[in-house]
């Protein structure tokens, strides 16, 4: 609060400091200009005085060298929705400590902004209005005027209608979507493809038929994110499949969920999957429970149902975090099959553990079109086949243009 | 109708929300901010069914004396008595010496930390199973892992300070390069995902009775 620098920045915050700063500091742009400054003094007190004083300075300043006023570069931030100016400078050297960049709108007085550390090169003003024309200046600080900057040229915030950064996306995306509605379109057609035998698929049928037999229930775990996650999303979608089959086989179903919008969407999902069976008399209401949203309050519930229940089956399908072990764990020492599939990459390990099958990554969302057998659903899992075959042909092919020397390959994919 | 109406309704947020991820301009983003905000709205409306469920599944099995009873009592007066305490409260329900505060600290605080402590004897349990060698590549998993555990201690380094470097590469290398595929694989699996719930060609939800697939 006592230094000097302190005080001034505290006077600038003030309105009043402000206003003062504005009458003292309004100047016109070229106040950098320390030649300018000293020519305007020198002629206001007369010829003599003027000739005498301006040879003074000429020699004044041929001897001392001062640093000239440096540019300031403003521009609209590009990829934005508006709003924000983007500032960028070389400084002097020796640089100031601090600077106190000001602003004014285009014609108008200028006012500060913030006070920038002097070893910054660059600043981002997003407290501007889109369309309106502004110009800055770095004042330095302590006060030097012979180390402020020049006042920048006119600038003006204005919206992109597309954020040029994500061009690689949208065309990944558009790959991915040609190539979707192709196969879908081949699918219809009568192609049909070949994909890979994922166990833990096949053994979800077996699983459920095991519980029918010992008459003991199936468990449905999806997970501890909110609906909108996609992993619940696919979670939600695996439990048609599941809740079908335990009502064919009249098996108890019970599913206890982390979330009361995941809670809303699964009693949908289990009843309408009876209904489609065939089955909605043999659909009880708890079936599909609320428990709680806390994490480990919800491990407690669900590994109490686990040991009171001590169902045949239990699948763990969703997003998963540190309870990952502390379920398929509990699980395993109550001798159910266990058929876990998360994305979560740090949780899958837990599952391979402690489960009998589990779904990795891209099994996971793969599981819903596999068991449909669906040729649209089918057409969409070749498409993302044939992408990552691209995906992985980028890799190599930037790999050994980085290995010679040539990045541009790989900035094109450089995500931020 | 019960089938069309959620998927054009899915069809169209699905569609614009993608849109929204290219286009920064406040029209198209302020509202989507909107549609996210409805979301959030909804995601409340959806905790007094919750709350109801809880309430209605619990208080019958407490009326019938079924197993584990007093239990469902207990967790219906920690519940009632929670909310009545949070909602007497007001807006300084969060301060530190609130009563709410008191039950979160002295009730919820250390359950939670037991239920999270239990979390490495189950770590010991799966690990004494998963380095049961009865494969070469459970060989692999075993000889890895053991020269990653002994990396991350003092007592790898100084044995010789190969071990950490060991313990690092098999990080950095083998460890990143899978992940990496698997993350390359799961983001493609999100997109197709995505793309046929946008589309509806996955039938989840409103198909009661319909014969969904």
């Amino acid at each position: 609060m006592g230094s000097p620098d302190a005080t001034a920045r505290g006077r600038l915050n003030s309105r009043a400091g402000r206003r003062a700063w504005q009458s003292g500091r309004a100047d016109s742009p070229g106040r950098g200009t320390p030649l300018i400054r000293s020519l305007r003094f020198r002629f206001s007190i007369g010829s003599f005085g003027a000739a005498v004083s301006f040879a003074l300075s000429l020699g004044l300043f041929s001897a001392a060298s001062p640093a000239a006023a440096f540019p300031l570069q403003a521009s609209d931030t590009p990829n934005d929705g508006g709003g924000s100016i983007t500032l960028e400078w070389t400084a002097p050297h020796p640089t100031a400590k601090e600077w106190i960049l000001v602003r004014r709108e285009h014609g108008g007085t200028f006012a500060p902004v913030t006070t920038i550390e002097g070893t910054v090169r660059s600043f981002r003003d997003g407290a501007v209005q889109t369309g309106v024309t502004y110009e800055y200046q770095l004042v330095a600080q302590p006060t030097d005027p012979q180390l402020d900057s020049d006042v920048s040229t006119p600038a003006r915030a204005t919206a992109a209608w597309f954020d040029r950064t994500k061009l690689n996306v949208l065309v990944v995306s558009g790959i991915f979507f040609l190539l979707l509605f192709f196969y879908i379109r081949q699918a219809e057609g009568g192609v049909r493809w070949t994909f890979r035998k994922i166990p833990g698929l096949a053994a979800i049928e077996e699983a459920i038929g095991r519980a029918t037999e010992m008459g003991r229930g199936v468990l449905y775990v999806p997970g501890v994110q909110e609906i909108d996650d996609i992993q619940t999303i696919a979670s939600m979608i695996l439990l048609t499949k599941v809740a079908k089959m335990t009502a064919k086989y009249e098996t108890d179903l019970l599913v206890p969920t982390n979330s009361p919008g995941v809670y809303t969407v699964a009693e949908e999902v289990v009843k309408s999957a009876y209904a489609d069976v065939g089955r909605s008399d043999a659909y009880r209401s708890d079936q599909v429970r609320y428990i709680t949203s806390e994490q480990f309050a919800y491990v407690a519930a669900v590994n109490g149902i686990m040991l009171r229940e001590r169902p045949a089956a239990n699948f763990l399908l969703g997003a998963f975090f540190a309870e990952s072990l502390l379920l398929a764990e509990t699980g395993h020492s109550v001798g159910a099959i266990q058929i876990a599939g998360t994305a979560n990459v740090h949780q899958m390990p837990f599952f391979v553990v402690a489960c009998d099958y589990t779904l990795i990554g891209e099994e996971y969302f793969a599981a819903s079109a596999l068991l449909s057998n669906d040729a649209r659903l089918l057409g969409s899992l070749k498409a993302s086949d044939t992408v990552k075959i691209f995906l992985i042909a980028v890799i190599v092919v930037g790999s050994l243009l980085l290995t010679f020397g040539q990045s541009w390959l790989t900035d094109f994919f450089a995500t931020q | 109708m019960k089938r069309e109406v959620p998927i054009l309704i899915t069809l169209v947020s699905g569609i614009f929300c993608l849109i929204a991820f290219f286009v920064p301009h406040p029209f198209v983003h302020d509202l989507y901010g909107d549609v996210q905000n409805w979301a959030i709205v909804v995601v409340g409306c959806t905790y007094v069914l919750g709350v109801a469920n809880l309430l209605r599944i619990n208080v019958r099995q407490a009326q019938r004396m079924e197993g584990d009873w007093i239990y469902k009592i207990v967790l219906i007066l920690g519940l009632l008595i929670t909310m009545a305490v949070g909602f007497s409260e007001g807006n300084y329900y969060s301060d530190v010496h609130s009563r709410f505060q008191w039950i979160y600290r002295t009730f919820y605080s250390p359950m939670t930390s037991t239920m999270f402590a239990l979390l490495a004897f189950f770590i010991a349990s799966a690990a004494f199973r998963a380095f049961r060698i009865r494969s070469p590549e459970a060989l692999l998993l075993a000889i890895a892992a053991f020269i990653l555990m002994l990396g991350r201690v003092p007592l790898g380094n100084a044995i010789h300070p190969y071990i950490p470097a060991a313990a690092d590469w098999l990080m950095e290398i083998p460890q990143n390069a899978a992940k990496r595929g698997i993350l390359i694989g799961a983001a493609l699996g999100v997109m197709a995902t995505g793309i046929r719930v946008i589309l509806g060609l996955e039938k989840t939800y409103g198909s009661g009775g319909e014969g969904g697939a």
